[in-house]
């Protein structure tokens, strides 16, 4: 088997006092879909930020296609990020530019393709999320769903070796949900990309990617395809698979003994 | 007390590193300018959207000051008879010091404060972000073109205001109290130097230009990413500007014209 695309290999990472990342040690293989989840604030978008080098690891590596990503000067991390696509939660179109512009945006700035061809692969890229018709159009006339099919649009008009989604199916109805899901997939095999998918869905996950890892405070607590995920007897995926309000993830936040915290009228 | 010499101690310690921030973010824009001359109509759109569209307001309080002064100036000036000074009264009040502060200050608000917002909500919306994921630099793709269309823009607003200001004193003077037309020019001719105050004053508001441009940038790029910081990064550009616009021309002023 080939060298996966990214690794990171007991990695740890902090904002400051706060500790985010404990240990993780993952990889992404070349050509698959692989789904990092947990509940909200566990570091799953840290995760991103790392692979993509906006934060740095304080402890352990990230490597992507073999390069450490936390040593990269700025020109070489820049000349790695061509090659990385990232699907913001909310899709970070550029407001000022219309539909068209913004999936141009990439290849105007990093390419000297002629303006023909720019624009014969804009309306490829557009074709591919369903949207060549939506092209004249304003971000501001899209709805979410739509939004974020721009943005997938925009993050593969360069061809990218990674995709990279944070939360995808966050706040979108069950019919965009569904389309995001497939072309996710779709996308993935026609490039012949690797995507890391940052979620907490976990029933459109398991429908669409080949393998995933669950974090909680900081460390991989299970791993697995989406088969063995589904019957597993491990308590927290059971929780998260079921989700059940109360179990390893605890309902409560961490507080003092609530008899006391009432009768002495103090938290 | 010692909580009050503590308070400014911190006080004073954070605004050194402010003043640090942003004079390592200035030095980050001048690095990165180059890579967006080399793109020069994203310049000439910000250049639009800060200098030409301030342009309403800046002409428009420049009449009114100028009618003003043209008033103020012709009551003040016919207590000793020399009306006919009034043109260079006016010339030279406009040219040294209301022109460029006054024009500052406007920009400052109208737009500083639009410049601000609009990198702000970039940020808050990601924009800023994705584009740094993309191997885009923020800071040469959308920081440099505000920072210099604002730096070019200031200068040529400043001296339409005075320019309107001018036209707006000889309205009062001339045409409606009868000032003699031919003194009130002559008079200011022979006053107006064009190095000691017209370059000067020119030169006040470039420095008030790369002030404002810079305050607006940066606000804008560190404001805290929420609605609630983006507005209090608009008030602070605004507040900020005029403040430095102020301390900046006192000390300009006692270097340029010290009353030889």
């Amino acid at each position: 088997m080939s060298e996966p695309l990214v690794r990171l290999e007991n990695v740890r990472f902090a904002y400051g006092e706060r500790m985010i990342l404990r240990d993780i040690s993952l990889s992404i293989p070349r050509g698959q879909v692989v789904a990092i989840m947990g509940g909200s604030g566990c570091g799953k978008t840290t995760m991103l930020r790392l692979i993509g080098g906006q934060e740095r690891a304080v402890g352990g590596r990230v490597l992507v296609d073999g390069q450490d990503v936390g040593k990269l000067d700025r020109e070489d991390l820049y000349a790695l990020r061509r090659r990385m696509g990232m699907l913001f939660q909310f899709g970070a179109l550029f407001t000022d530019m219309t539909v068209f512009d913004n999936v141009a945006f990439p290849l105007r700035e990093h390419t000297d393709l002629p303006p023909e061809l720019i624009n014969d692969l804009v309306l490829m890229k557009l074709h591919a999320v369903g949207l060549r018709g939506a092209a004249q159009l304003r971000p501001g006339e899209l709805s979410g769903g739509m939004a974020r099919r721009v943005a997938l649009a925009r993050t593969i008009a360069l061809d990218p070796m990674l995709l990279m989604y944070d939360e995808p199916f966050t706040g979108l109805d069950p019919i965009s949900l569904g389309v995001i899901g497939q072309l996710i997939r779709r996308l993935n095999n026609a490039l012949g990309a690797s995507s890391l998918i940052v979620t907490h869905d976990i029933q459109e996950s398991l429908q669409i990617v080949d393998y995933i890892y669950f974090i909680s405070e900081g460390r991989v607590v299970a791993e697995g395809t989406p088969d063995e995920i589904r019957n597993t007897s491990d308590p927290f995926v059971h929780q998260f698979v079921h989700a059940e309000a109360d179990g390893p993830v605890p309902f409560h936040y961490p507080a003092g003994d609530y008899a006391t915290a009432l009768v002495g009228g103090a938290g | 007390m010692g909580d009050v010499f503590r308070k400014l101690g911190s006080l004073a310690i954070s605004g050194v590193w402010q003043l640090g921030f942003i004079a390592r973010f200035f030095v980050l824009i001048l690095r990165y300018s180059g890579q967006s001359f080399m793109r020069l109509h994203l310049t000439i759109r910000e250049l639009y959207f800060s200098g030409v569209l301030s342009l309403l307001i800046i002409l428009v309080s420049g009449l009114f000051v100028g009618l003003v002064l043209g008033l103020q100036g012709y009551e003040i000036l016919q207590r000793y008879g020399s009306s006919e000074a009034m043109g260079t009264m006016v010339a030279l009040s406009l040219l040294r010091e209301l022109g460029p502060v006054v024009a500052g200050l406007l920009f400052a608000s109208r737009a500083g404060s639009a410049v601000t917002a609009e990198i702000g909500l970039m940020k808050v919306t990601e924009q800023l972000k994705a584009m740094d994921m993309m191997a885009v630099n923020p800071i040469a793709r959308v920081v440099a073109p505000r920072f210099w269309g604002g730096v070019v823009s200031m200068p040529l607003l400043a001296a339409l205001f005075s320019t309107m200001g001018i036209f707006g004193g000889w309205l009062i003077g001339v045409v409606f109290i009868g000032v003699d037309d031919g003194a009130f020019w002559s008079q200011m001719r022979a006053a107006v130097d064009f190095r000691y105050d017209v370059l000067n004053g020119v030169f006040k508001s470039a420095v008030f230009g790369v002030a404002v441009a810079l305050i607006a940038v940066f606000e804008g790029y560190d404001c805290v990413p929420t609605a609630e910081g983006v507005s209090r990064a608009i008030t602070r550009t605004v507040v900020s500007s005029a403040l430095a616009i102020l301390a900046l021309d006192f000390v300009m002023t006692s270097f340029m014209f010290r009353g030889l």
